[in-house]
């Protein structure tokens, strides 16, 4: 789950990390209550799950309530690439000395977490990491060890965060401290917080010598929920679309794409591979849905629905190799499926593995002429793009 | 031969109840001939369920019955400590398929495991588990879609494609030695590159069938390793061809992220390391049919 910044500044503080005070507001009149309580100027900030705010316009400075007032509806309810803005986030405008930046993530090649620092912040890293690798310091932490003080202050030192603030001796120490104590806690909220990045761009050094996090962006493990019951108050579905709003209010793996065969498979893989069949048979697919492994009948009877419910969907193919999955679940889900939803589009299903034969008896059984089966994944995908009308490769 | 299991392994199966997951498909991999010598519950120590001997802690079962591999299959919030509580066993060979297990206890688990217990091999976690065909099956794979005799060795990051691959070979009466599900997680505790050495190593096994999926740099990885040091020939597939940019495709793993972790990168890489690289496992069926017959 990616976060708002402000979601992120929140959970930024429940580490200790400091960021500017600040509030959030879903409205103009919002935003000046905020403000006047903040104390001017302030910053008025986009909150949308996407880069480049800056340049569309939905960062602005105000001055004053009148300012405020003015940005914050300006902003609210402007595009962002594709993203409509639905909150601001006002804070407290800060003095800026220098903009560095710290990460950390998983670098799963060396299969260890990785930490980025560089006296280059505010701007894209992937851009500095082109032109200036050499400004980026990373330093692999292993997960068994941790990141302890020490080690962080070496890496704030390799960066030359201090050397490069224009300070010097025990004012240069105390800001390089500063730093190392700040990358250490946002450590501790990527490991204890189960992030899957915690990353701070600009991480800032104010012209009277404090350092704080201007902006948070945050990604949630979402295998970790199970222990973090505080999550629940964060999520929010507004960069979804109705169709995926619907399957993850049933609980499934489900990405909206722009074709017309509706696709069902179990396992994420199987399911990236239907779509690809699909695509190379001449067809289109509707979307990539993965029921998971151990789908029951009902998560199948639930995946027809939200397939149901996408209008450019003509013809669906159910492509299911069990495993944990049994085949007579997946028939009988289908079946009760049949039963509780008024289906649009005629179900190509291709049925193998575990308990295979009593999947294709209950199907056989059930003898409806909207329900087709198909011996091998090709020939499904061939039978379900010609039923909705695509021209066969 | 086959590669990491065989008729020799004995099999301890982790959180056994009359209800478990695990129990299903133990059951099932004991009705294929695996050696399933012992099960696990604090609770139930001393009770035998289905025929197999419950121990309160894989040390006992251990200790009891010779056990040399587990097999996981707890919910994810027990399933790293069940990892090193196997491995502490002095378990060499651990299969965990649970689902759901958070990134940062899988990264600690496999340093944990590296550092502490260097002998300890894990697969997975959430895969299908591996299967010597004709010996030893331990995981959620139908065994019946495995045919014993070899030559390809069988390797995936998917657990469904997995088994589609398995089933075009065998269609095809072309045997494996063995098949081995990676699992499509952000740490896996076995890499393409273990798999692809030991199948090397593997005088029975004399072509190697690899499914990749988008997402990370594993299959990267596996094609320096291929252009370095694998001898026999290798068929590639990997899934997420249509995957758009920016959006998980179920698995952690497996996410297209600006110009990294394309299935069109690493199909390149394979095809530059001389890999037979195929669209769809029907595609990669036929491509291993063609290796084979030239094999003889």
């Amino acid at each position: 789950m990616d976060l708002y910044e402000y979601q992120g500044k929140q959970y930024f503080a429940r580490f200790g990390i400091p960021t500017s005070p600040g509030g959030v507001a879903s409205t103009a009149e919002e935003a000046v209550a905020v403000a006047d309580r903040t104390g001017y100027p302030v910053v008025v900030k986009a909150q949308v799950k996407v880069g480049g705010r800056g340049k569309a316009g939905g960062i602005k400075l105000a001055g004053d309530a009148e300012e405020a007032r003015a940005h914050a509806s300006a902003i609210l309810g402007m595009d962002i690439k594709g993203h409509t803005v639905q909150r601001v986030w006002i804070e407290r405008s800060s003095d800026i000395a220098r903009e560095w930046y710290a990460s950390f993530t998983l670098d799963r090649s060396a299969k260890k977490h990785l930490c980025m620092v560089s006296a280059k912040g505010g701007v894209d890293i992937e851009e500095v990491a082109a032109s200036d690798p050499g400004a980026i310091v990373r330093r692999h932490v292993d997960p068994v060890d941790g990141l302890s003080a020490d080690v962080a202050l070496s890496i704030v030192d390799e960066a030359g965060l201090a050397a490069g603030s224009g300070l010097a001796g025990d004012d240069a120490r105390g800001v390089a401290r500063e730093a190392a104590d700040l990358l250490v806690k946002l450590y501790t909220c990527y490991v204890e917080g189960d992030c899957d990045l915690a990353e701070i761009n600009p991480l800032i050094l104010t012209t009277d010598g404090r350092v704080h996090a201007l902006d948070a962006k945050v990604t949630l493990d979402d295998n970790a929920s199970f222990r973090h019951p505080e999550w629940s108050e964060m999520a929010s579905d507004d960069d979804l679309d109705e169709r995926e709003r619907l399957a993850r209010a049933k609980g499934l793996q489900y990405v909206g794409l722009d074709g017309f065969v509706g696709i069902i498979a179990n396992g994420a893989g199987l399911a990236m591979s239907t779509c690809d069949v699909v695509e190379q048979v001449g067809g289109k697919p509707a979307n990539f849905l993965d029921i998971g492994g151990g789908a029951n009948a009902d998560q199948m009877a639930n995946a027809l629905e939200v397939i149901n419910s996408d209008h450019n969907v003509r013809s669906i193919f159910i492509n299911i190799f069990g495993g944990i999955t049994r085949g007579e679940e997946v028939a009988n889900g289908i079946v009760q499926a049949l039963g509780r939803v008024e289906l649009r589009s005629p179900i190509v299903i291709r049925l193998d593995g575990t308990n295979a034969e009593e999947g294709r008896a209950i199907l056989a059984g059930h003898g409806s002429e909207r329900l087709v089966s198909s011996p091998t994944m090709i020939e499904a995908a061939q039978k379900a793009t010609e039923l909705a009308g695509g021209t066969l490769k | 031969m086959s590669i990491f299991a065989d008729e020799t392994t004995k099999v301890v199966i982790q959180g056994v109840s009359p209800t478990s997951q695990g129990l299903y498909h133990g059951l099932r991999n004991r009705a294929y001939g695996t050696n399933v010598v012992a099960g696990t519950n604090p609770k139930r120590g001393g009770e035998v369920i289905e025929g197999i001997p419950i121990y309160s802690s894989v040390a006992e079962a251990v200790e009891a019955t010779g056990a040399n591999a587990s097999f996981i299959s707890v919910p994810p919030p027990g399933a790293a400590a069940a990892i090193v509580e196997a491995a502490e066993a002095g378990i060499p060979f651990i299969v965990c398929i649970t689902e759901g297990i958070p990134a940062h206890d899988e990264a600690r688990v496999y340093n944990q495991l590296v550092r502490e217990h260097p002998g300890t091999r894990l697969l997975g976690p959430n895969c299908p588990g591996i299967i010597s065909a004709g010996k030893c099956n331990i995981g959620i794979t139908s065994g019946d879609i495995a045919l014993p005799g070899g030559p390809v060795g069988l390797v995936s990051r998917s657990g469904t494609v997995f088994y589609q691959a398995l089933y075009e070979l065998t269609t095809k009466g072309i045997g494996q030695t063995t098949g081995v599900g990676i699992g499509g997680d952000p740490v896996p505790g076995t890499s393409f590159i273990d798999v692809l050495s030991a199948f090397e190593d593997d005088p029975d096994t004399r072509a190697v069938l690899m499914i990749g999926e988008i997402g990370g740099s594993a299959e990267e990885q596996a094609a320096d390793l291929i252009r370095d040091r694998i001898t026999k020939p290798v068929v590639a597939y990997i899934a997420g061809v249509t995957a758009p940019p920016g959006r998980k495709m179920g698995h952690a793993g497996a996410i297209v992220s600006g110009s990294h972790g394309t299935a069109k990168a690493k199909m390149d890489a394979l095809a530059a390391a001389g890999v037979e690289v195929a669209q769809n496992p029907t595609e990669a069926g036929e491509r291993m049919a063609e290796v084979v017959a030239k094999l003889a």
